[in-house]
């Protein structure tokens, strides 16, 4: 057994883990109640996803319609979620989104204006309102940096560069975890008496992604290995326009900011095919003619919107089947026309990294030419399962926000949800966690055992004689995961997913890391494959067992909506041989909110 | 396929020495994913930091044909076909490891920074500003902290000046506070002794490397340089403010 007293230790009332906007904003809320705090960054501060965030913040500020308020964006919220939201969670996070906006400001965000000054707000898919705080097309990092800058002034101890490796327990709550120095190879205990996760997804699966080599699915794993249960891992998010070209930028980002900006979607016999793609729900307030769609882009009010901003999930499908019918791109996507829709001084002023991300990477100027885009991993919709106003998961004392945690976005998140996801459950996972420590009576106490087989995990990589090469798992992953837990999917192709995943497991066992313990990025990688293994896994069971289709959820087998669905979530959790999905009945809608989810706009305006 | 060959830097603190590789390539790949293959194929251990892929998180900021740049935004097809791609980890920040350097100074000078100080809101809980107001702060922050201007900066990495001189980063992170409408609080004494605005000698070779464009010494540092003149070197200045009891920023 390890001597406990040789291992560098520290100790905190919290831990949070991931300094992404969740991360760094419940570690602000947790300070605020005079609770020693300490963050754990895999990264350097201020590099988290959250810096990649283009499009903005969603807000029911009201500062450019008037008639917007929380109702309407928590109506939308829930329609663009398939009705499978956390009804609550949907609730606190339109009602309190404005508040955590303004807060921004007291802490040096500077918005863009509108004409008298106040935070001016764009147009995305699936808000009735312009409604989306931002900055240009770099929203994310303005708010990152805003919180870092804020937040190392609150006391706050921030570990950089260093990866969680796994919780600690003491009995069934939570008592810390072991974490590794990323620049020396050493390992430090974190002692605390709470852990918030705020490690973001697992998008790093599928080779098509947005996401970069961080979201590993590190919290997700974490808290299925502590005995977490996670939900709605079925839904991931593909979003619509990721570049295709060329083969080096596939999958990166191109902002729904464009398209809330006037950009149009065209297939290559230069017809604007989402008007062909308007599903039911949406047809009563989608423009259905292209002289509507100009007068609604000119600002009249009456005119409603273009269905270029219907949701995600459902413009992401529309561009897969125009490439299948054979109208697609020369590479593979669809067109997205900026350039004869604004002139080129006002897209440079409002989307200024679309130009130089074209113009540096794909040689396209898209102040003159259209894009070619298609859909790519970007978000995932579930995660750990959590309590709506506390965000604390199925371990007592171990909490979740952002995108780690589930349950605001239901089946789909609309674009702008995520940065006020991360304010708004960031800051009440902080709430949480300050009262959850403030009722414990003893710090937990730490098992020597479970900090060594965390370690010794960890060192068997390095120290094994023969093994396989990590970077290729983590290849072999990708293409497993996009071929056959992709956006269109059948029981088949899931259950044979299943299959590759159990051999990748296989070889995970048996990987190899060369070379030292200091500053290995191939050892890190190898960690990084467990986390991601178990979070494919869940995604692939959770998604076998939903027999419809529902927002990101696609399945070819299940066409449509099922009533029997819309009722239950997928659970995963550890069982005592395998991993477990299974479905559990929801808890009916609380009256209140139900009737504003199905009211009339007219209803809840102004 | 086409090959290319890549000359890294691999070792230490202790030292080290460029090593060569050659791998194939595809079309429109940049250094980074150069090196990303090398990383997978032959070097598994070899350090690099990246994050977005995009220029929008300056974690892969490194010395390519040696010149300071982000790897993930510059593209191999910008240099002869022929031409060996040579790889060095930042001159001005302490090696790590292969292409990692030690930025951590970086952090704690940003600490050192007096935050950002607000006025109260207007009577209704907004906050006011015009946007030809906030241009300005808003150009600089956009900065991604890629540190490459700090690894440009004359006074950092040739003269190692590092305790006289917060470089320019955090010359257009005091500018940003400075001229930001909202904030309430004084950094020009701060700026002038403990930041050293005097050291720059404005060769605007900071501005040259930044990859968001920011022009560092023009909007930036020459701005703040001449609020320290006026407050400390020009005698109408120093009378008038004596009289009306502010600075030149409206500061009280």
């Amino acid at each position: 057994m390890i001597n406990l007293s040789e291992i560098q230790t520290f100790e905190h009332d919290v831990l949070v883990i991931g300094a992404g906007g969740a991360g760094l904003r419940a570690a602000i809320a947790c300070s605020a109640h005079g609770l020693t705090t300490a963050v754990l960054s895999k990264s350097l501060l201020g590099k988290a996803h959250t810096v990649m965030a283009e499009g903005g913040c969603a807000a029911a500020l009201g500062n450019v319609d008037p008639r917007d308020n929380w109702k309407i964006h928590f109506r939308d919220t829930m329609r663009g979620g398939k009705f499978l939201n956390q009804w609550r969670m949907a609730e606190l996070h339109a009602q309190q989104a404005p508040d955590r906006v303004r807060e921004l400001e007291e802490w040096g965000a500077v918005f863009d204006r509108t004409k008298d000054g106040l935070i001016n707000q764009r147009n995305f898919g699936g808000h009735r309102y312009p409604r989306l705080a931002h900055v240009g097309d770099r929203t994310g990092l303005e708010m990152i940096r805003s919180l870092q800058d804020h937040g190392v002034h609150q006391g706050i101890d921030f570990y950089m560069e260093c990866k969680a490796l796994g919780l600690l327990k003491d009995g069934d709550r939570v008592a810390g975890a072991v974490g590794l120095w990323r620049e020396t190879g050493r390992f430090a205990i974190f002692r605390a008496r709470a852990v918030i996760l705020a490690t973001g997804g697992g998008g790093r699966a599928w080779s098509v992604t947005s996401n970069s080599w961080e979201y590993s699915g590190d919290g997700l794993a974490m808290a299925y290995n502590a005995g977490a249960e996670l939900m709605d891992m079925e839904f991931t998010q593909f979003h619509p326009t990721g570049m295709v070209w060329p083969p080096s930028v596939r999958g990166i980002l191109v902002t729904e900011g464009v398209r809330g900006e006037g950009g149009i979607l065209l297939n290559n016999k230069n017809e604007r095919f989402m008007y062909n793609y308007i599903p039911d729900r949406f047809a009563a307030e989608t423009a259905d003619t292209i002289p509507e769609a100009d007068r609604w882009l000119a600002g009249d009010d009456s005119a409603r919107r273009p269905p270029e901003l219907l949701t995600r999930d459902v413009v992401a499908r529309a561009i897969l089947a125009e490439v299948k019918a054979g109208r697609g791109s020369p590479h593979g996507g669809a067109f997205l026309d900026i350039a004869n829709r604004r002139d080129a001084e006002a897209i440079k002023r409002k989307l200024p990294s679309m130009y130089h991300q074209f113009k540096e990477l794909a040689e396209v100027d898209i102040t003159a030419e259209a894009m070619e885009v298609g859909p790519t991993l970007h978000y995932f919709m579930g995660g750990v399962r959590v309590e709506a106003d506390s965000q604390e998961t199925t371990v007592p004392g171990l909490f979740a926000c952002g995108e780690c945690a589930a349950g605001l976005h239901g089946a789909n998140r609309l674009g702008g949800n995520s940065l006020s996801d991360l304010l708004v459950f960031g800051k009440l996972a902080g709430d949480g966690a300050a009262d959850y420590v403030q009722r414990l009576d003893a710090t937990p106490a730490l098992d020597a055992a479970q900090v060594e087989a965390l370690m010794r995990g960890a060192t068997d990589i390095l120290n094994r004689e023969f093994g396989t090469n990590p970077y290729l798992i983590q290849e072999d992953l990708q293409q497993v995961m996009q071929e056959f837990v992709g956006i269109i999917r059948t029981a088949g192709d899931l259950a044979q997913g299943l299959k590759e995943l159990e051999r990748l497991k296989q070889q995970a066992a048996e990987v190899k890391a060369h070379g030292a313990s200091q500053y290995n990025p191939g050892w890190h990688q190898a960690l990084d494959v467990s986390s991601l293994l178990i979070t494919s896994e869940a995604v692939a069971r959770a998604a076998l067992l939903r027999e419809e289709s529902r927002g990101a959820h696609t399945r070819l087998d299940f066409e449509g909506e099922r009533e029997e669905w819309g009722t239950v979530n997928v659970i995963v959790s550890k069982g005592p041989d395998d991993m477990v999905a299974r479905t559990e009945e929801r808890p009916p809608p609380p009256e209140a909110l139900a009737a504003i989810a199905y009211a009339t706009l007219e209803e809840l305006e102004g | 396929m086409p090959e290319r060959s890549f000359r890294i830097w691999r070792g230490d603190a202790n030292g080290g020495e460029f090593a060569e590789y050659t791998v194939d390539v595809d079309e429109g790949m940049v250094v980074l994913d150069g090196i990303h293959r090398v990383q997978a194929r032959k070097a598994n251990d070899l350090a690099v930091r990246w994050n977005c892929k995009a220029g929008k998180c300056g974690s892969c900021s490194m010395e390519i044909n040696g010149k300071p740049r982000l790897a993930c935004m510059t593209r191999l097809g910008d240099y002869p076909a022929e031409q060996t791609i040579t790889c060095q980890p930042l001159k001005a920040f302490p090696v790590i490891k292969d292409l990692v350097t030690d930025v951590s100074w970086n952090y704690k000078q940003n600490k050192k920074i007096a935050p950002f100080k607000p006025r109260p809101r207007d009577d209704d809980g907004q906050y006011r500003m015009m946007q030809e107001d906030v241009d300005r702060v808003q150009e600089f922050r956009k900065c991604i902290e890629c540190f490459l201007c700090q690894d440009t900066c004359h006074v950092l990495r040739d003269h190692a000046r590092k305790s006289a001189f917060v470089g320019p980063r955090f010359m257009i992170r005091l500018a940003s506070l400075e001229m930001h409408p909202l904030d309430t609080a004084d950094r020009i004494p701060a700026v002038k002794n403990e930041y050293g605005s005097g050291m720059c000698n404005i060769t605007r070779c900071c501005t040259e490397v930044c990859p968001e464009h920011i022009n560092i010494t023009d909007n930036g540092i020459i701005p703040l340089k001449e609020r320290v003149v006026d407050r400390y070197y020009d005698p109408f200045m120093i009378l008038w403010n004596k009289i009306t009891g502010k600075n030149k920023n409206g500061k009280t």
